[in-house]
């Protein structure tokens, strides 16, 4: 073929391509007086995205005159994409979420007000803090359904072999138990000073959510109310857990200063192959070491220690949330639908997809998830203890987050500042934050 | 009278020089290569590694028991051709489209020196200069007004806008490198106006029609948050946006199926350039020499 044959041949194909892109222009199916829903899912794992479809189906069968649309999203970005959606006016009619987003978006008005409009059988059976997580101003802006609280990933025959006593959640360790387990795991057969296996890797990637969560577990809060408006505390009861962390890096040497800058996933290789006893990882975690953890690897699955009595097991969760567009049509029907996802029965089957627990207290129930296997036992027994996380409905959290707590935590952990300089930033700049959003 | 040529050798010293200097460019093409193909390697590597294998505190670059398992559970999971058919029909036509506005557009700006195209050029460097986050808001509500949200087309119209810039940058200078004194010999020679541009113009452009083809394309395959917004349907999200389907809250993925997806995301941007690269240079003296 000549060069202007060839140019020709190139030329309708790129004609060919254009008239074939606008030939697939958008416009949704007809309209035949059907209610279409657009459900926003951010499931991502195999099980939990054929669990959603499948309950969309489900509904789908049982309500001709009600159609819900499954639409995929994805975490990454999510605040970002909704806003636009939000502010466009095109917003999907169901949203999923976590709590820690619902505060801004309820705030800027986008979240219908699902009060009224969910059946009292739900709200009798999800407790009264996870409710709180997503009420705000009076209102209730999304459904509690899922949540994940941290939990000790640990290997068997390692902590077999240190002799330490075995914690269930009615009998946890207490923090210094779980510092002396560290120390007996901790090994360092050449004495070098540098151990081939540490007790714990903390992975502080993203330090500032679980320092905060676990603050709970020592009657901290981190974030109060006085006088109305957020006030951010740092004092003994809201950093013992972050100050035994560092304690264990750099004075006790029995957690590994090397995972400080890993996230939990990173971690996984060296607790597989010996070098790390015990990961405090998210409960979902489970699914990653199920599923890579070599032949013959044995795991268990513990509750994070106690403060004490008085604090049991206490820590904050942030749920992950349905939500109902204030923008949509139709939101007694979402509500409807999302009455129908988180009934217990679906609930379990979500929870077993995502490998987190329900916020249901029948679905907690559920023998299907009472099974020692993978820990699940473990979690469905610490439920009743977890928390709202003391960050959730505080606005302006995301920026404090971003500009001051993460650098200083992990400045803090690194051993590049101490206690009261991390308290100073903590508390001054980061106050100085807050008070922007509360004037 | 015969005269013996003579013939000057370089001094050994010089040559050895000349061979380490060879050998030297010789071996920093070799560390780009690998630098380049690393990514690409590393992403091959851990598509075909089991789970086990993944979480191994030992990570080797040939698997040990080689699995097209995340090939199959990527394919499963995700609808990886139409999402690909997606992105190559979206990334093709706003190349093809911006590539064609920019020609003519950068010929004027530097032919036909005035005001508007002084304007202009200034106007191209300054919408450079917006964020993202500022234009996706309004872009999304004068979108919504054309009806062109969730729609294909209404994605290509956003990439023309974004790539249009840039893409007119790069034409400029292309057409600034074109002898102005070739157009007036073949103005000379009675050739019009139209036919200067397609016969002489034209020719020389096609590397920087290429590069800019390529640029063009490439940004479109890649690009993420516009089609994440703008696109709705399941059946019409493009690769990029299917990727991130892999990933789950707090930077969790499911790395196998993510490597094998992304690995054959990249095979449409890598085809492109292998077509198209030798056309980077095959005009280089198009229309400028006779034969």
């Amino acid at each position: 073929m000549s060069a202007a044959g060839r140019a020709r041949a190139l030329g309708a194909a790129l004609a060919l391509t254009l008239l074939g892109a606008v030939g697939c222009s958008g416009g949704g199916g007809g309209d035949d007086g059907r209610i279409t829903l657009d459900f926003l899912s951010l499931a991502w794992q195999a099980e939990s995205v054929e669990a959603n479809k499948a309950l969309v189906e489900e509904w789908n069968a049982a309500n001709p005159d009600v159609h819900v649309r499954y639409v995929q999203g994805s975490w990454d970005n999510i605040h970002d994409h909704l806003l636009t959606s939000f502010e466009g006016g095109e917003a999907p009619d169901i949203i999923h979420n976590d709590a820690s987003d619902l505060t801004d978006f309820a705030n800027g008005g986008y979240l219908a007000d699902l009060t009224g409009l969910l059946p009292e059988e739900l709200r009798a059976d999800v407790p009264e803090a996870a409710w709180s997580t997503t009420e705000y101003d009076g209102g209730i802006y999304g459904v509690p359904f899922l949540q994940e609280p941290r939990v000790l990933v640990v290997n068997s025959a390692l902590l077999e072999e240190s002799g330490a006593r075995v914690p269930t959640p009615e009998d946890p360790w207490s923090w210094e138990e779980f510092e002396a387990a560290s120390a007996a795991m901790t090994r360092d057969s050449d004495g070098d000073g540098e151990a081939e296996t540490y007790g714990v890797a903390w992975s502080m990637k993203e330090p500032v959510t679980q320092t905060v969560n676990l603050a709970l577990s020592t009657g901290g809060e981190v974030f109060t109310r006085e006088d109305g408006k957020n006030v951010v505390r740092y004092d003994a009861a809201d950093s013992s857990v972050a100050a035994l962390i560092n304690r264990q890096v750099h004075e006790d040497g029995t957690a590994a200063a090397s995972s400080l800058g890993m996230s939990g996933s990173d971690t996984l290789p060296g607790f597989y192959d010996g070098r790390y006893a015990m990961l405090p990882l998210n409960f979902s975690f489970r699914q990653q070491v199920a599923q890579q953890a070599p032949d013959g690897f044995d795991w268990t699955v513990l509750p994070m220690p106690s403060g004490g009595e008085e604090h049991g097991l206490a820590q904050g969760v942030a749920p992950q949330t349905l939500s109902v567009a204030e923008e949509s049509d139709h939101q007694q029907a979402a509500a409807d639908f999302v009455s129908f996802v988180t009934e217990p029965a679906h609930q379990v089957d979500l929870a077993l997809g995502d490998w987190m627990l329900p916020t249901s207290e029948r679905a907690l129930a559920d023998p299907a998830l009472a099974t020692e296997e993978y820990g699940w036992r473990t979690g469905t027994r610490i439920a009743d203890e977890l928390r709202p996380s003391p960050v959730l409905g505080v606005r302006g959290y995301p920026e404090w987050k971003d500009k001051i707590a993460t650098p200083a935590l992990q400045e803090y952990y690194s051993g590049a500042i101490d206690l009261d300089k991390l308290r100073g930033k903590l508390t001054g700049d980061g106050q100085r934050i807050l008070d922007r959003y509360q004037r | 009278m015969t005269t013996t040529p003579h013939v000057s050798r370089p001094p050994t010293r010089r040559r050895l020089a000349r061979g380490a200097g060879r050998a030297g460019q010789y071996l920093a093409l070799v560390c780009y290569l690998v630098f380049l193909g690393f990514p690409l390697v590393w992403l091959l590597s851990t598509a075909l590694k089991s789970p086990q294998e993944l979480g191994s505190i030992d990570p080797t670059w040939i698997p040990e028991h080689p699995t097209l398992e995340n090939f199959r559970a990527a394919f499963d999971a995700q609808p990886l051709l139409r999402s690909a058919l997606n992105s190559a029909l979206v990334a093709t036509s706003s190349a093809v489209i911006a590539v064609a506005i920019a020609v003519p557009a950068a010929y004027v700006m530097v032919r036909y020196r005035s005001r508007i195209s002084q304007a202009g050029t200034v106007w191209v460097l300054v919408s450079q200069m917006f964020p993202f986050v500022l234009v996706i808001i309004p872009l999304f509500l004068v979108l919504r007004n054309l009806h062109l949200i969730n729609s294909l087309p209404g994605l290509v119209v956003v990439y023309v806008v974004w790539n249009l810039p840039f893409s007119l940058w790069m034409l400029r200078g292309y057409v600034q490198a074109v002898p102005l004194s070739l157009e007036e010999a073949a103005a000379m020679d009675g050739a019009s106006r139209l036919r200067t541009l397609t016969h002489v113009v034209l020719p020389l452009l096609t590397p920087g029609l290429v590069a800019t083809l390529m640029f063009s394309f490439v940004t479109a395959w890649n690009e993420f948050f516009f089609a994440l917004v703008l696109l709705k349907s399941p059946e019409k999200q493009t690769m990029s946006v299917i990727l991130t389907h892999f990933i789950g809250a707090e930077g969790v993925a499911d790395l196998g199926p993510l490597a094998a997806a992304a690995l054959l995301a990249t095979l449409p941007s890598l085809l492109f350039f292998a077509l198209l690269q030798r056309r980077l240079v095959s005009g280089m003296l198009a229309g400028a020499v006779k034969a």
